[in-house]
């Protein structure tokens, strides 16, 4: 029986001979990493179980991410540790702001998640490297601060669903809606404790930016992770991306065994937008209706790539954000927020009346710099639309692209990008 | 081990920020997480606990951010064991790994009611109903996940892992 990519990436980082779907594995880590929030977790872990040093200086970081620049005491703190671990630990990388980002942009771009790997990351996003071809797994900071020791974890060898995608894109929709649209027939808990692999003559086509959204929100429909078969687009990027070498091809055999195969037709698929609470709730953007906003966030893990602001650039150029609405922009990382410097997109966001923040999780999970009073709401190209995800329990997030965002903030209500542009 | 609670019933899809908010995530101390536990969802909620109470919820309990903060806002709490239809699976992880007992069991999920009496026999899987007098049987965990949770977590069990690393290498 021929074996899915996640099977053979598991397969070559155990001690076991002929994986079984859903036997309970040790597996080697090729690369372990945590934030300002669960660092700090996986630190005392660490110390508590008497390891003294890591078990490989190369392969394990921090990224003070969430709740940087420091945004109180208790942050500063939290950053501290991690910080001060990661020198004591003479950690090879180790991303102070103003060099870093938001961990799931910054380590593809730091050529850190490579095909083939096993990366396990003490964040739910972790499977966003998936769209390299590596097998990224979300863990708590438990598991990662045992990692931190040990090089190893635990996992249960996942069941795959494979999902095809055929047709032709309409204008506007990208691997936001994509995922949007796949959440949203499969369910939040749609893919619990399995792998959803990416795939078709449509992901063949879509640019990494776009594949790593997708991949990023696998974990929305509960996923153990995302991913993508590498091809020439993903050398393409690893190239101008690192000098390491990797696995120049790593695909499921044609006979691999999947748990599902969804075929999906996207010639109907409209941009989306997630309704509160639940990233499952979509509706393509002609039955949205009139909703009114106070807020718009674009940026964050799922949609902070330079991609994504040239998308939202497109549709403010020459516009100018409402006057009734705030708009924030967040590049992922410094990286990002340079290119988009160079491109003249920020001249273009400041032009049309929106904020541009420093690289940060930042309002995404209600942390700081956007945090919603009550009864407002917000469009938002992050992941999570959850009760109080973005401030108040009383306040309400839709999910969209950076398009429908970008349209949503000249409009001043959610709206598709050609109420804004006409083609 | 025996655990004896009285129920908090819960729907679908409690995710782990509703659980403790991420405005409260700049600490890691259990007792300041406890205290916000919940709060979003019931601002009572941490007034009415009672230490052994369960929690009985609907499907893919603990979906959402990777925070461990969830289960160890739980525990600290007082609540003793939760059940659920099903779990996410970084929650249902955390949980074992920081030794918060949990089971999978739909039967329970739909038929105990809010401020039920549950009595959970942690090693046989069996659970009663000790106000309706109903006994459930529930699956035991795989036997390596039951052998972290007799070790007291993942952090105890790692020890014992480290110290036969040591041995091994002082052969």
């Amino acid at each position: 029986m021929g074996r899915t990519i996640a099977e053979k990436i598991l397969q070559s980082h155990c001690a076991e001979k002929d994986l079984k779907k859903g036997a309970l594995i040790k597996a080697r880590v090729d690369f372990a990493f945590a934030n300002d929030i669960t660092g700090p977790l996986a630190i005392e872990v660490f110390n508590q179980v008497g390891a003294s040093k890591v078990f490989n200086r190369d392969k394990i970081t921090f990224v003070p991410d969430h709740f940087t620049p420091n945004k109180d005491i208790k942050s500063a703190q939290q950053a501290k540790m991690i910080k001060e671990f990661s020198q004591s630990q003479d950690l090879t990388y180790y991303f102070e702001i103003g060099q870093a980002g938001i961990e799931h942009a910054l380590l593809p771009e730091r050529g850190l998640a490579l095909p083939g790997q096993f990366i396990v990351g003490a964040d739910s996003h972790t499977p966003t490297s998936g769209a390299l071809g590596a097998l990224a797994v979300g863990v708590g900071s438990t598991d990662l601060g045992v990692v931190l020791a040990l090089g190893e974890i635990w996992i249960r060898v996942p069941e795959t669903i494979k999902f095809i995608y055929q047709g032709k894109l309409n204008k506007w929709v990208g691997g936001k809606d994509l995922i949007l649209y796949t959440i949203s027939q499969i369910g939040v808990n749609g893919a619990n404790y399995k792998v959803m692999e990416f795939s078709g003559e449509v992901i063949r086509q879509l640019s990494i930016d776009h594949r790593f959204t997708m991949c990023n929100m696998a974990t929305e429909a509960g996923a153990k992770s995302g991913i993508i078969e590498p091809d020439e687009i993903t050398f393409t990027y690893l190239r101008s991306h690192t000098d390491k070498t990797f696995f120049p091809s790593l695909q499921s055999d044609p006979d691999a065994e999947y748990e599902q195969i969804m075929e999906i037709e996207v010639a109907n698929i409209e941009p989306q937008v997630a309704f509160p609470h639940l990233p499952e709730n979509c509706k393509p953007i002609s039955e949205v209706g009139e909703i009114k906003i106070d807020q718009v966030v674009i940026g964050s893990c799922t949609n902070g790539r330079l991609e994504d602001l040239r998308l939202a650039a497109t549709i403010l150029k020459e516009h100018k954000v409402n006057s009734k609405v705030r708009v924030i922009i967040i590049p992922a990382t410094q990286e990002v927020y340079r290119e988009a410097l160079e491109e003249g997109l920020i001249k273009i966001f400041i032009e049309a009346g929106a904020v541009v923040s420093p690289p940060t999780c930042g309002p995404c999970l209600g942390g700081h710099m956007g945090v919603l009073a009550k009864g407002e709401r917000a469009i938002s190209t992050t992941n999570r639309n959850f009760v109080g995800r973005m401030g108040h329990p009383e306040s309400e997030v839709y999910l969209a692209s950076p398009a429908v965002a970008a349209a949503s903030a000249v409009t001043g209500k959610i709206s598709s990008p050609e109420e804004v542009i006409l083609t | 081990m025996i655990l004896k609670g009285n129920v908090w019933k819960f729907g679908d899809n409690i995710d782990t920020d509703v659980i403790i908010p991420a405005r409260y995530l700049n600490t890691s101390d259990a007792k300041e997480l406890a205290s916000h536990c919940l709060e979003d969802y019931d601002s009572k909620f941490i007034k009415k606990v009672k230490a052994g109470d369960i929690i009985v919820a609907g499907e893919n309990f603990g979906c959402g951010s990777s925070r461990e903060h969830a289960p160890i806002a739980l525990k600290e709490a007082g609540i003793s064991c939760v059940i659920a239809k099903s779990f996410a699976r970084i929650f249902f992880r955390n949980a074992i790994n920081i030794g918060l007992p949990i089971f999978e069991s739909p039967e329970i999920s739909q038929q105990v009611k809010q401020g039920d009496l549950l009595e959970v026999d942690l090693n046989k899987g069996i659970i009663k109903n000790l106000t309706t007098g109903q006994e459930y049987q529930v699956h035991p965990l795989p036997p390596f996940i039951q052998n972290i949770i007799l070790a007291g977590g993942l952090v105890e069990y790692t020890k014992r892992e480290m110290k036969r690393r040591t041995n091994y290498e002082q052969l």
